[in-house]
């Protein structure tokens, strides 16, 4: 059977970026192998963790359930794109600050959950918060303080702090 | 997951041109959040993939009076869950996409391919059956079916060779009619180990029930119209003692799996129990309206 390449052209962190894809590529596999982006965690691969999680124009969605071809003309955040140079975004200062982070492993994609939450609504209560990070799973069980740093990021994203 | 030839056509004309002239096994890929499971499994191994998700005309949520709500086949679950007009005049399927698996899934997968995708546990269908919707099909021809009559057998629906789903036809909420959904979870957002979504209308000044229509999920190889259970509620005023008798019906009725989720005779049950609480609600919610 034929595998013909496949054009794909998308932004990936800000930058356009234009490859050739099986069709049966994931999004995760372009971001990690292509693009050498690996912030963006390859576990369950089969949409049961979160570790994966990206935005896909501002939203929350798992890089390893899609096929990277559909993703012609979208634009994705990774956790590459998060911080501004060397400045943390505020989501990601909390999380350091506050002792989110255990192993680390479910970080990045904690960070594009509430990246994503705080894009649609800078004033969340702590149930939306919840929600949000609902498909991210922590092995550590560490979710109190990430959902208290994601607090802390939004005060400070809205100026209180 | 094997090689497939692959074509994402941009019009809803184009892809039922290109689905009557692909030979061999063609299969129609939307979001992917159910079938790319399958296909990493190699459990569905298509020669050709037609990729329906840039179809940009089948994504819209539509409302008027005359009609009720249209849903194209390309609104995600996040889209039908923060709609407002969805909220406002469907609060039940704003409900229902809160417990639908999670945010990243609610982002990409839609609402044509939950529906075409034939999963007796999932939550749309039983909800657009409860409330008597019809699906909008386009092959050589276009076609509406009720949604009650898609539903085949386990992963197997009504749709013809070359045929995409273009549309979720859901009418007006009559008056003083209320309907709800409950399923059991171990955790927010799992599929239904049994749910059930239960619509009724009420008489406002004799308070008798004049119409029900109750469907459980996952037990059964399609929804389950719990028809049985139905006709004991219909003509009576409902309370505590019919629902019981209903709900006992439906556990005689229903024909489930048994899984590591749980037994036949555990599902049994919970129908029984999911009945109850979804009717009893959606009971109260006409009440309310009156
Ligand atoms: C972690 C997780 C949890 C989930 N929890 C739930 C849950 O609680 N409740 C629930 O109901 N669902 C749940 N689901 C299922 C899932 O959300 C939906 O089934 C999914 O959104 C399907 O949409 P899709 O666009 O991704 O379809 P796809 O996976 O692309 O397609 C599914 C099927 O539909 C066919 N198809 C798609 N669109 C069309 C069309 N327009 N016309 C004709 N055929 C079409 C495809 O050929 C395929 O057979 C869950 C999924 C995951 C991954
Ligand atoms: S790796 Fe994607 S959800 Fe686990």
């Amino acid at each position: 059977m034929s595998n013909k390449l496949i054009d794909l052209k998308f932004k990936v962190n800000g930058k356009e970026v234009e490859l050739k894809v099986n069709p049966k590529t994931l999004l995760l596999e372009v971001l990690r192998e292509e693009l050498k982006l690996t912030g963006t965690r390859q576990s369950c691969e089969v949409s049961a963790c979160g570790a994966c999680t990206v935005n896909i124009d501002g939203k929350a969605a798992r890089a390893c359930s899609i096929l990277a071809v559909q993703l012609n003309g979208h634009e994705v955040v990774t956790i590459e794109g998060v911080a501004d140079g060397k400045t943390l975004h505020p989501i990601q200062e909390k999380m350091v600050s506050h002792g989110a982070i255990e192993c680390g492993w479910c970080t990045s994609g904690m960070v594009m959950s509430a990246r994503a939450l705080l894009l649609e609504n800078l004033k969340p209560t702590r149930d939306d918060i919840k929600k949000a990070l609902q498909g991210n799973l922590c092995a550590d069980s560490g979710y109190v303080k990430y959902v208290e740093a994601i607090e802390m990021a939004a005060e400070v994203m809205q100026g209180n702090k | 997951m094997k090689d497939f030839n692959y074509s994402a056509p941009k019009t809803v004309k184009e892809a039922i041109s290109l689905l009557g002239s692909l030979q061999g096994e063609v299969k129609v890929l939307c979001g992917g959040q159910s079938m790319l499971v399958l296909m990493k499994q190699g459990m569905l191994a298509p020669e050709h993939i037609v990729d329906i998700k840039g179809i940009s005309e089948l994504d819209y949520i539509r409302f008027s009076e005359e009609k009720g709500l249209t849903i194209g086949a390309l609104a995600t679950h996040g889209a039908v869950e923060k709609s407002p007009i969805v909220k406002e005049k469907y609060p039940v399927l704003a409900e229902m996409e809160d417990n639908l698996a999670v945010v990243q899934t609610r982002t990409w997968g839609t609402i044509g391919g939950n529906v075409c995708h034939g999963d007796p546990a999932a939550d749309p269908p039983a909800v657009f059956i409860a409330l008597s919707s019809k699906y909008k099909l386009m092959g050589k021809k276009e076609r509406i079916v009720n949604a009650e009559d898609f539903y085949k057998d386990l992963l197997e629906v009504d749709l013809e060779h070359g045929e995409l789903l273009v549309e979720v036809q859901v009418p007006p909420m009559p008056a003083n009619s209320g309907v709800a959904q409950e399923k059991l979870m171990v955790q927010k957002g799992d599929m239904g180990i049994v749910g059930a979504a239960a619509f009724v209308t009420v008489n406002p000044s004799t308070g008798i029930c004049e119409d029900a229509r109750i469907v459980l999920t996952n037990v059964a190889s399609i929804p389950f119209r719990a028809k049985g259970s139905e006709k004991v509620l219909i003509g009576k005023k409902i309370d505590e003692k019919l629902l019981e008798e209903a709900g006992q019906i439906a556990s005689e009725e229903v024909d489930p799996p048994a899984d590591t989720h749980g037994s036949e005779e555990y599902r049994r049950d919970m129908a029984r129990v999911f009945l109850k609480r979804a009717t009893a609600k959606a009971l109260q919610r006409a009440q309310q309206k009156n």
